[in-house]
């Protein structure tokens, strides 16, 4: 237990195809309907954190006086980041009232800086000479590895994609809702061999902010509180090729250990988790790196259904970055939709959700962070 | 000559040796003098023990194939599909590259098979270390 909730939650107003918002106004559409959400105005946030866009920029655009800045980025996970740190920083008194945002013009690109990588970096010297062309190049790199290892079939891994889609099926925000089988999968357009298109995320719009304060003032407000039990956050390495272990994350590890081990939870309290899916295998590491499956042994426990409507361990019930959204910074929605399981409102709804435990990577298994979420503040 | 369009490393204190190295067709690695361990890419100091005594030394350049995809979206220095691989060294560390002198196919790129370094100039300054097959015609 941390002693601080979320008491404002809220996507933009529209999600995919915005070309008619800049990236600064989806920050800011997110942000008002979370301060709606929560019965706030700006005036009552003193505290603000954000990535791809400077907290200087959000807080001078939605009339902030903070008290307590965070621009924590390290890619997607960032406001997995920004949540663990705004606990600590409502704990210690830094600050009563935390504002995260989140806001990306992926597709539409309007207003949106790029991301070059400096040719001195590590990056620029040791991975872009050889001719990466972007995450679903990059991201992908250790997969065949772990196929080999570990007897993944390339059934397996489409599967992936088609339990998220069935969950989709059931979001009428999702961007993608027919269902689709696993031939489906492996005959869609190959992008970078082992992975088909369907087996990559979506490039849409959209943004999503949150609102945390102590737990004991959460009586103050519309929506009923979602405790963050635990938090937990690691980063490993800038360039994919030089993770320790191609087979698995040690920022998922840390993170997710320490996530765990602060709420004081075990994977049987567990009722339902969003694992960050940028690409097919993502989840696959995840339900390993964070102990709820045995090395190996993930790819069955999907192929099973265990993560499907219906399922034992219901995961990535938005659709995931591979059907609901992917803006470039998934993060947010991860926790979005971690938070909607909690209050009860989700479109499709886990029965009995006390426990939401939501894990984030940043860049290409560069970064982690672990929100673990609860009805009840344990 | 490659064609010259892929993107160019650009050398800093730090890396200046290395890419030298391969300029004078070697593949150069640092050690440290303190705990031995074998390390890239490079840097003036040990990432396991944190010491600044290191040394460089060549590399064999020998190394199996760890993994690799093979990208489909066209890029103006290569040919039609391209492997971007992952590569182990034989002394420990693991490099990004391209596989050279060999099919760009999943028949062909078996994982953990044996290559070796090729040097390859894409600018005036710079050579990259690429791997073959072992055994393949130079
Ligand atoms: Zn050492």
């Amino acid at each position: 237990m941390t002693g601080v909730a979320v008491v404002g939650a809220a996507e933009t107003t529209e999600l995919g195809k915005i070309p008619h918002l800049s990236q600064q106004q989806l920050h800011a559409d997110a942000a008002l309907n979370a301060m709606a959400d929560a019965g706030l105005t700006a005036k009552d946030i003193d505290g603000i954190a954000t990535a791809g866009e400077r907290p200087t920029d959000l807080a001078y655009y939605l009339g902030i006086t903070p008290t307590w800045v965070d621009g924590t980025s390290v890619g997607g996970c960032s406001f997995m980041l920004h949540v663990r740190h705004a606990v600590a920083a409502i704990a210690s008194g830094q600050c009563t009232t935390v504002l995260i945002t989140h806001g990306e013009s992926g597709r539409s690109g309007v207003g949106r800086g790029g991301f070059p990588r400096a040719p001195a970096s590590l990056a620029g010297q040791f991975e872009m000479p050889f001719g990466p062309t972007g995450p679903p190049t990059m991201f992908t790199l250790p997969v065949l590895r772990y196929m080999k290892d570990y007897g993944m079939t390339h059934e397996q891994l489409a599967m992936v994609a088609v339990v998220q889609r069935e969950w989709a099926s059931m979001n009428p925000r999702a961007s993608f809702q027919n269902e689709i089988s696993v031939d489906d999968v492996l005959n869609s357009k190959m992008i970078a061999y082992p992975f088909h298109l369907l087996e990559c995320c979506l490039v849409t719009d959209g943004g999503g902010a949150l609102i945390l304060t102590k737990a004991d003032r959460a009586a103050d407000f519309p929506q009923p509180p979602v405790h963050i039990l635990g938090t937990g956050e690691s980063v490993e390495t800038p360039i994919v090729s030089q993770m320790e272990d191609l087979t698995s994350s040690r920022a998922f590890k840390v993170a997710g250990a320490f996530a765990m081990r602060d709420a004081g939870i075990t994977h049987a309290d567990v009722d339902h988790l969003m694992v960050y899916d940028a690409f097919a295998h993502l989840p696959i590491y995840g339900l390993e790196d964070l102990g709820f499956c045995k090395k190996g042994e993930a790819a069955d426990f999907i192929w099973e259904q265990n993560t499907a409507p219906g399922g034992s361990l219901p995961m990535n019930t938005n659709g995931g970055g591979l059907s609901y959204m992917h803006s470039g910074m998934y993060g947010m929605y991860a926790l979005q939709e971690s938070v909607r399981q909690i209050r009860g409102t989700a479109p499709a709804q886990v029965v009995d959700a006390n426990v939401s435990l939501c894990l984030g990577v940043g860049g290409m298994f560069g970064a982690s962070g672990c929100i673990v979420f609860g009805k009840e503040p344990k | 000559m490659d064609k010259p369009t892929r993107s160019l490393p650009q050398p800093t204190p730090e890396t200046q040796h290395f890419w030298e190295g391969t300029q004078a067709e070697q593949l150069l690695l640092q050690r440290c003098t303190d705990c031995a361990h074998t390390y890239f890419p490079p840097r003036p100091f040990c990432p396991s023990c944190s010491s600044r005594s290191v040394e460089v030394y060549a590399a064999s350049g020998r190394a199996t194939l760890a993994s690799y995809v093979i990208n489909q979206r066209p890029h103006p220095a290569f040919d039609g599909p391209y492997a971007i691989a992952l590569v182990d060294l034989e002394e420990g560390p693991r490099m990004m590259t391209n596989i050279v002198e060999c099919e760009q196919t999943p028949e062909a790129l078996q994982l953990d098979m044996p290559l070796e370094v090729r040097f390859e100039q894409v600018s005036e300054d710079i050579k990259l270390p690429l791997f073959a097959p072992a055994g393949a015609d130079k």
